[in-house]
């Protein structure tokens, strides 16, 4: 089976800065993959060169077999690659149905299901999105990225700077969208104990290069501390 | 209600009670000074649905409020002169009826807007506004140059074109039809703005890349609504230009394009009916200060400064409170 996400040797720079300088990555149709690495390393780099809001330099991206380098962001999102970018970025001035509907595209995914995913936007579809708790505008942009339809789902530190409670409802949705037919996931995100629950692969990058990959069973405690540099407690 | 509502219900009723007060008093200037705030009102309409809905600040919408006018200048000359607009490839006559002349002046206004639109979208910022208005400043020396259609002294229109079932030369029948045409583009700017398309275009004025990074082309959505709102504006040329019978290059200055700008400042960016309000303002103190000085825009500028520094959200944020899709 072909990967639906395959990077082959890609770098990247902001201008004169060279942050990318080869990563393979594959993500294949269904599969959760944790892209780790520690502050600086190339994550969101990588998921930037992946979804071109950011020029490759060298090497290749390619979506379902087709390239991406060279396609403009709408393009690349239109082919099936729907961002959750850091910081959330929900439309600020719009309501939490107008976020979903100004962006929605035919599928299955509809407001319908995104009211069952998480019912909390349900109760706050009318209020504007900057009147949301982080984790509300959390729980939107995932939304937001789902009503795009797309089939690979890219989530950049969906949980960082949320209440633990909040978090464990973001996992619970993860968990849920990995059940969804068909749908691949990569995740960028330092939570070890909840990525070695809900990913089948991990990808570990340093200095913008990926240096290994493979199942959370065979991620040692010596690959966490040379590559994350935390102890393995959270994932045993 | 809120008080949104409120407002927009005594906007939208005042104005033709207003015309119908006067007509009842026969006072046919007060209907002519209704009709002046319905179509300046218009274009301000047309304007909002670039700037209040998408951002963009164009500084050359009198290109279109002009181009309406001289697709009115053009027609009812010809009309009235007998001679056809051209001959080859083929034959277009002149015309008298407005329903018409809209047509062309909305088709004219579309194609423009689509050129200029086109041209200027690549760009953005103040290189967007500098662009916009360099445009304006070229068809406004074209029209000058143009001594087929008048050049500098524009062209008189003798007898102001015909709508079925009403006189237009009667002061409120024109009222009638200027304020329909507004209701028409009020109804349009509103569905549009609840649309996928105007909540898309909305988030645009937002941020652009994260727009793009959903799927949507951003080019194209915002040359849309450039487009849509220069048909609107180009609408509004056609009813002033038959308004005052008449039709110059200042219909193309870049003067105009700054008024059109003022109606939705003083009323209140991407609110539905506030142009109508900032252009009734504009009109009220055209008239009273007008008396009172013929540098009467030193007041009028005064009053713009003072909205844009006290009233964010201008007229219709002070009363009704700041707009939901503007914070």
């Amino acid at each position: 089976m072909s990967p639906i996400l395959k990077l082959s040797q890609v770098s990247a720079a902001y201008g004169p800065s060279q942050v990318l300088f080869g990563v393979d990555l594959e993500v294949e149709s269904g599969q959760v993959v944790a892209l780790m690495g520690r502050n600086g390393m190339g994550k969101t780099t990588t998921i930037r060169a992946i979804c071109g809001l950011l020029p490759v330099l060298q090497g290749n991206v390619s979506f379902d077999g087709e390239t991406v380098k060279g396609k403009k962001p709408y393009q690349i999102a239109q082919m099936g690659i729907g961002l959750v970018p850091e910081g959330r970025r929900c439309f600020s001035s719009l309501t939490v149905e107008e976020n979903l509907l100004a962006v929605a595209r035919p599928g299955p995914w509809k407001l319908e299901q995104i009211w069952g995913l998480f019912p909390r936007l349900l109760e706050r579809r009318g209020q504007v999105a900057r009147n949301l708790s982080g984790g509300e505008q959390q729980m939107l942009a995932i939304s937001r990225a789902l009503v795009t339809n797309p089939r690979l789902l890219v989530l950049d530190e969906a949980t960082e700077g949320l209440a633990p409670v909040v978090r464990q409802e973001i996992w619970r949705a993860v968990v849920a969208l990995k059940g969804n037919s068909g749908l691949s996931i990569l995740i960028v995100d330092k939570s070890l104990r909840e990525l070695s629950q809900v990913a089948d692969s991990v990808i570990l990058l340093e200095n913008g290069r990926s240096v290994w990959n493979g199942t959370f069973e065979k991620l040692s405690a010596h690959l966490v501390e040379k590559y994350l540099g935390v102890g393995r407690v959270g994932v045993d | 209600m809120n008080r949104e509502l409120l407002l927009n219900f005594a906007i939208g009723l005042g104005l033709p009670l207003v015309a119908g007060v006067a007509l009842l008093l026969d006072e046919p200037f007060v209907v002519t000074l209704a009709t002046r705030v319905a179509i300046l009102g218009l274009a301000g309409v047309g304007l909002n649905l670039a700037l209040g809905l998408g951002g963009l600040v164009s500084f050359g919408h009198a290109v279109f409020f002009g181009i309406g006018g001289y697709a009115v200048g053009v027609l009812a000359s010809h009309a009235q002169l007998y001679t056809p607009v051209m001959t080859w490839p083929f034959e277009i006559s002149g015309s008298s009826s407005m329903p018409a002349i809209w047509l062309v002046a909305i088709v004219a206004s579309a194609l423009a807007g689509l050129l200029i639109g086109a041209l200027s979208l690549r760009t953005s910022g103040v290189y967007f506004i500098m662009i916009t208005l360099a445009f304006g400043q070229m068809a406004y020396y074209f029209a000058i140059s143009w001594p087929a259609y008048g050049g500098e002294d524009g062209l008189s229109i003798y007898v102001r074109n015909s709508f079925p079932r009403l006189n237009t030369l009667v002061p409120f029948d024109f009222f009638v039809v200027a304020y329909c045409v507004l209701l028409c583009a009020i109804l349009l700017f509103s569905r549009v703005a609840i649309s996928p398309f105007g909540l898309a275009l909305n988030a645009t004025r937002q941020n652009l890349a994260r727009v793009q990074s959903v799927g949507i082309e951003t080019y194209r959505l915002q040359l849309t609504a450039f487009v849509l709102s220069a048909v609107i504006t180009g609408l509004a040329g056609a009813l002033y230009a038959d308004l005052n019978r008449y039709v110059s290059p200042s219909m193309l200055s870049w003067t105009i394009s700054g008024e059109i700008m003022i109606f939705v400042i003083l009323g209140g960016v991407g609110r539905t009916w506030a142009p109508v309000l900032g252009a009734a303002v504009f009109v009220i103190l055209e008239q009273w200060l007008g008396g009172v000085s013929e540098y009467w825009q030193i007041f009028l500028g005064v009053i713009l400064l003072a909205v844009v520094l006290f009233a964010r959200g201008g007229l219709y944020g002070m009363i009704a409170g700041e707009a939901r899709h503007h914070g």
